[in-house]
């Protein structure tokens, strides 16, 4: 299937999937969906550098985080600005600001992306164990620079204020922030499925299995992984960067919860790490599940859901279910040939 | 007399205490056959990879094509034309056969023989390889599913997508049945008279004298023979280091 005939179905499920929440009507759908649809981007965002390349990346809460106090620093800007610059300069900045949503994105995937980037160069000499460890460790860093960093609230946190009307037709905040992460959804998707089958997908895949062997077949390994790291990177920020609007007030603890990393993690691998498809599949099943949890039961229910899940598909279907069901269907497949070589034989 | 293709210059390299190359010298000629044999632990496939990239030696310089690669990394020396096959294969586990072609054809193959990155052209390539190591019939399989000689026509099929100018083909007959051994020797001088040179790293003698158009032996990181392949192993040094007598 050609990439553009992919992104305008994926456009028009991404709209099917809209309609559908309007005529439930029920504001919470948009409130649960958020949280689901952060995960695709973040789930499919870590199977750019795990799945693709191979390389486990422990730290996703991070780069999540820079998008989520990338947009604390934007909204806070117009006040640091009132004190330090001239009065001309004021006024620019208050035509600017505050910036919509998609800027903010926009801002939080390119600071995001340069993390990655700086923290591929320092660490993709690592491989195995020892890159996810630096990954934690960078995790830990900038949680720390965070909490004494005074102007995005530090440990004390900080509150981002909704605008109380939106862009689009006057609708709720919480079903725009929806139909954000949800357009950003579907370009994560589309920008992931068309690596997997280009010349750098080729690549990718050529690292997961053999670097010396792809290095050997002329494939510029480490330029590569610092591609794979900046990408990743910079959607794990995009998906944090409406983050502070969604929840309104911004602590370290949550914008770097284990939550992101365990599930950014958990999630492909449920689903499967070499095609597009398993972590939308990983994040749907997951982030519902867990959503169903938090309302029905308990919310701290969820990530014991995601350990038991993670544990069962490990043992059960190390490939995720999308190589459980190729296996199965391949099985299938072969079932009809084998019975024709008997017969023939017979 | 031709310019060598690769010279190795005074060559050394050493794992701790150990010396694993020893001032080695060696030119190979464009279009040439050569054997390099010795016992394990002589360095020859220390020497090769100090050739691809894969190690950096100690002291020395090893230059293709009059141009020292001595600051170029392994995938920077196969795009210049030097390509290796692995001791023990090292497919693409999660590529099918016809896409661990592709690989080396969009970053080196295509780009070194001047053809376009189309689809089309790529798969025409990716046909042609396959059709010249007799895999056409296993392109869609995983690697899991090839015999072991069907492994050893990948690995080289998928250094030949590199388009080089030299294939060094580190054991390739490893394991191999005498049949396929023939099927491989075949196959290898099918690929020089294609005018690729051909460095040849093997223990097994005949598939060795009936390849090399010349022969180097390495005993201990040591160079001790270099020359006809027929006057090399009577040397009584050869004999008495590498054949036992």
């Amino acid at each position: 299937m050609r990439n553009s005939l992919f992104v305008l179905l994926a456009v028009l499920a991404a709209a099917a999937v809209y309609a559908a929440a309007r005529i439930v009507d029920n504001p919470y759908v948009f409130f649960a969906g958020y949280v689901v649809l952060q995960f695709v981007v973040l789930a499919t965002a870590w199977n750019i550098l795990g799945g693709y390349c191979g390389y486990v990346n422990f730290g996703s809460a991070a780069f999540f985080a820079l998008g989520a106090y990338t947009t604390v620093a934007m909204v806070k800007f117009p006040a640091l600005a009132a004190k330090y610059l001239p009065e001309p300069l004021i006024a620019v900045t208050n035509l600017i600001f505050p910036l919509p949503i998609p800027v903010l994105i926009l801002f939080g995937g390119v600071i995001a992306g340069l993390v990655g980037l700086g923290t591929g160069y320092l660490t993709l000499r690592l491989r195995g164990v020892y890159f996810s460890i630096a990954t934690l460790a960078l995790a830990v860093v900038l949680q720390t620079l965070v909490v004494n960093w005074d102007y995005v609230g530090g440990s004390r946190g900080a509150y981002v204020v909704r605008p109380a009307t939106t862009p689009f037709f006057g609708i709720d905040y919480m079903e725009y922030l929806f139909l954000m992460m949800l357009a950003l959804s579907v370009a994560t998707l589309a920008a992931a499925r068309s690596i997997e089958r280009s010349r750098l997908g080729f690549g990718f895949a050529a690292i997961r299995d053999d670097e010396l062997a792809a290095e050997s077949c002329g494939v510029p390994t480490l330029r590569l992984k610092l591609v794979a790291t900046a990408l990743s990177g910079a959607f794990m920020g995009m998906a944090g960067a409406p983050f502070p609007y969604y929840i309104g007030f911004l602590e370290p603890s949550s914008a770097f919860g284990l939550a992101y990393a365990v599930n950014s993690i958990a999630m492909p691998m449920i689903g499967g790490t070499t095609s597009w498809i398993g972590p939308l599949i990983g994040a749907v099943l997951l982030g519902t599940l867990q959503q169903l949890a938090t309302v029905t039961i308990w919310s701290e229910l969820s990530l014991l859901i995601v350990g038991l899940l993670l544990i069962g598909f490990v043992i059960v279907a190390p490939n995720g279910i999308v190589g459980l069901l190729e296996t199965l269907l391949g099985r299938k497949r072969t079932e009809p040939a084998r019975a024709a070589d008997a017969e023939g034989k017979a | 007399m031709t310019a060598p293709l690769l010279r190795v210059e005074n060559v050394s390299k050493r794992f701790g205490g150990f010396v694993a190359l020893d001032n080695i010298d060696l030119d190979v000629a464009p279009g040439e056959r050569l054997g390099l044999i010795g016992p394990n632990g002589s360095g020859k496939s220390t020497l090769v990879n100090c050739m691809c990239g894969t190690l950096h030696h100690d002291t020395g310089d090893v230059s293709f094509e009059g141009r020292s690669v001595d600051g170029l990394s392994a995938h920077e020396r196969t795009r210049l034309g030097m390509a290796r096959s692995f001791q023990l294969p090292r497919p693409f586990a999660s590529l099918s056969v016809a896409d661990n072609l592709r690989v080396p054809l969009l970053y080196t193959g295509l780009h070194r023989s001047g053809a376009e990155s189309s689809s089309g052209e790529l798969d025409d390539r990716c046909h042609d390889l396959l059709g010249l190591v007799s895999l056409s019939h296993k392109a869609h399989k995983l690697p899991r599913d090839l015999t072991q000689v069907e492994m050893r026509k990948l690995e080289l099929a998928r250094a030949m997508a590199a388009d080089p100018k030299l294939l060094i083909a580190d054991e390739a007959m490893a394991g191999l049945s005498q049949s396929e051994v023939k099927d491989i020797v075949s196959l290898l001088i099918r690929l020089n008279e294609r005018g690729v040179t051909i460095i040849l790293i093997e223990h097994i003698m005949t598939a060795v004298m009936s390849f090399s158009q010349r022969l180097v032996v390495l005993v201990s990181g040591r160079k001790i023979g270099d020359g006809k392949p027929d006057d090399v192993i009577r040397d009584p040094e050869v004999e008495r280091a590498y054949l036992g007598q």
